[in-house]
């Protein structure tokens, strides 16, 4: 018995380890979303982060690592706004472009700056932060309250988002251009601004996401170490349902279900874990046809918008 | 805009993307501090140097590309937004491993045919569930096709892992499949197979089909616009979504199975470096015209075959090349709404 409860455990701490990056990528991709962007090139967002927070800890520590991560993750989605929203090419192929130039321009970068060795970088790591008393809780406190502090980041995010985007007025105005941005426009709601700035978020969090990665995961950086994060927190934006606690909830059950496959290989090499992985998105789909009550992505998705 | 120069746009709207993109390469290559002249003379020897270096490698790797850019070009047409080119592409090659394993000892003329009909039956059937969720329940296609893609890499690799895997069960790859449904070569004393010419061929057929056809001419209506194809009372919409799903998943299946049969007579984990979402850019640039995908494909191609070729002759990493795959991406949608912008400003005035 205790040694299934330092099991689970170990599996919840994992499971939220994992999922914080998902989380706080999928976070600001809701609010990407609920303005009516949909930013493909979030993935690229999350790799320039991760080498952002890499290059950022090396000059700056690595508290000044994440915001250089953050701020690098910015950048790449600036980009894609300027083309997606500013010059209003289509969302899905500017995404489609801005991920592929970011894992190859990270790759480089990369390559110019420590070789092609593949000698394995050691980068300082943000520690954890115990919170007194709450990470005493037996099971769930070391796995939620023993975390660094992008982990504290992402659920401060969930009521703050959820204040911003449905008790205040940008909040409204902001799905408002999601939903209608021709109604929005003629209601006075400047919407490329609000679209721009909407993305930049995104961007900021994705590449926070990916410091997380190099910084609190791994303490490394290797080429494409963004694996897919950023399109999984697309699919984690689905199954969230376009709202910060869902969400939050479906990044958790993204990043369990990758930290099952590590705790089920350990028990039993033969156990088909691609199949588990393959379950969050199966369950994003049964999700998108109703099958847990109405979902419904917001109306303006993906959807141009000629400057005025 | 005159006729004569409405035809020219598509080609100069290639020609003003490739030279912006060559600019803008060689500008970041200059700050990465690699001579740009030597990085691009050595990327066009990889790729068109000598006559094999063409055939066995650029036009080798332009054959995925090719059929599934066309796949995505199709879909496209019809304002299908199919970014599942690289989940249908796996489904593909999963099941022409599987049936081309189940013959062993069949002759080439059967196995071949089947393996390449399995191929596009399963990408076409890895389309009909973002199909069905589009036309009946109205979810969108762009996040549903990909959230199939994870799926289908999934899929693979637990049948490459567990029920597919090799007999020696050392790698985690399937068996080879048996030489008689290796397709054979196009051009003698090279790699080049018959993938290619197949390419070529339905890049002919879906032109001919959207220039030519009643069932063409619907496709494009849809494309221009749903609404109004539906409104005029003519036809319905949904049979011509369903038709431009189908036929663009098993297109991308195909491209899975010419791959497994001509190239790597097996299935593994990563067959595919992301010709499913390249294939976008190809089928872009080519301005969504089939015959136009077959250059752009080979452009693509020898941007891959180049790559390496350019780390080697002039030490720039090969990666490099995905950052110029997307600056030819970012190229041809800034041009073309510089054009779109032009010609409105023509007609206003």
């Amino acid at each position: 018995m205790a040694e299934f409860g330092a099991l689970s455990s170990s599996f919840l701490v994992a499971a939220v380890g994992l999922g914080v990056p998902l989380a706080l990528a999928a976070l600001g991709e809701t609010v990407s979303e609920r303005a009516g962007v949909i930013n493909i090139g979030l993935e690229g967002s999350v790799i320039w982060g991760a080498l952002g927070g890499a290059l950022g800890a090396l000059a700056l520590g690595p508290y000044g690592g994440l915001a250089a991560g953050a701020l690098a993750g910015g950048l790449a989605a600036l980009v894609f706004a300027a083309f997606a929203v500013w010059l209003n090419t289509d969302q899905i192929i500017t995404g489609t472009a801005v991920t592929i130039g970011s894992l190859g321009f990270t790759g480089a970068v990369f390559q110019s700056r420590f070789g092609a060795t593949g000698l394995a970088l050691e980068l300082p790591t943000v520690p954890a932060w115990e919170v007194p008393v709450l990470a005493r809780i037996p099971v769930v406190g070391p796995a939620f309250f023993d975390q660094a502090v992008t982990a504290y980041l992402a659920y401060l995010l969930v009521p703050v988002l959820g204040w911003f985007l449905f008790r205040t007025r940008r909040g409204l105005s902001l799905r408002a251009v999601g939903e209608s941005p021709e109604a929005a426009n003629a209601a006075g709601v400047p919407v490329v601004r609000t679209r721009m700035l909407a993305v930049v978020f995104a961007g900021l969090t994705a590449g926070l996401a990916g410091a997380h990665l190099s910084l609190v995961h791994t303490g490394t950086f290797a080429e494409n170490m963004s694996a897919g994060k950023g399109f999984i927190a697309i699919a984690v934006v689905v199954l969230g349902r376009w709202n910060p606690k869902g969400v939050v909830a479906a990044a958790l059950f993204f990043g369990g279900a990758e930290a099952l496959q590590f705790a089920l290989q350990a028990v039993d090499a033969d156990l088909p874990y691609p199949l588990f992985l393959a379950l969050p998105y199966v369950l994003s789909l049964a999700a998108l046809a109703g099958w847990f009550g109405r979902s419904r992505a917001p109306e303006g998705l993906a959807s141009a918008w000629p400057r005025g | 805009m005159s006729t004569r120069t409405r035809a020219l746009t598509p080609a100069l709207t290639a020609a003003a993307a490739l030279l912006a993109t060559l600019a803008v390469a060689a500008a970041l290559l200059a700050l990465g501090g690699y001579p740009p002249g030597d990085a691009f003379a050595a990327l066009f020897r990889g790729a068109f140097g000598t006559w094999d270096r063409f055939v066995s490698f650029t036009l080798v790797r332009a054959t995925p590309l090719l059929l599934t850019g066309l796949a995505v070009a199709l879909a496209f047409k019809a304002r299908v937004w199919n970014i599942g080119a690289e989940g249908q592409l796996h489904a593909g090659a999963l099941a022409a491993v599987a049936v081309a394993v189940a013959l062993p000892g069949a002759p080439g003329f059967l196995v071949i045919p089947a393996t390449l009909l399995a191929a596009a039956a399963a990408g076409a059937l890895w389309a009909s569930a973002p199909a069905a969720m589009k036309t009946g329940m109205g979810v969108g296609e762009v996040i549903t096709t990909l959230l199939m893609n994870f799926v289908a890499l999934f899929m693979a690799q637990f049948l490459v892992q567990g029920p597919l895997r090799e007999s020696r069960g050392v790698f985690n790859q399937t068996d080879e499949i048996p030489p008689a449904a290796h397709l054979p070569d196009l051009v003698p004393g090279t790699r080049l197979h018959l993938g290619f010419l197949i390419g070529i061929l339905i890049a002919i057929a879906l032109w001919l089909y959207l220039t030519r056809t009643p069932g063409g001419f619907r496709l494009r209506a849809v494309g221009a616009s749903p609404q109004a194809a539906e409104v005029s009372g003519r036809f319905r919409a949904q049979p011509v979504v369903w038709l431009a799903f189908l036929a663009s998943g098993a297109i991308a299946g195909l491209a899975g199975g010419v791959q497994v049969a001509g190239v790597t007579h097996r299935m593994y984990e990563g067959l595919s470096p992301g010709w499913g979402y390249t294939a976008i850019a190809v089928a872009l640039l080519a301005r969504l015209n089939p015959l136009a995908v077959v250059v752009t494909a080979i452009v693509f191609g020898a941007l891959s075959a180049g790559g390496g070729a350019m780390q080697r002759d002039a030490g720039v990493p090969e990666v490099w090349v995905r950052g110029i795959e997307a600056l030819v991406i970012l190229a041809v949608l800034t041009v073309d709404r510089s054009w779109q912008a032009l010609a409105s400003r023509g007609s206003r005035g």
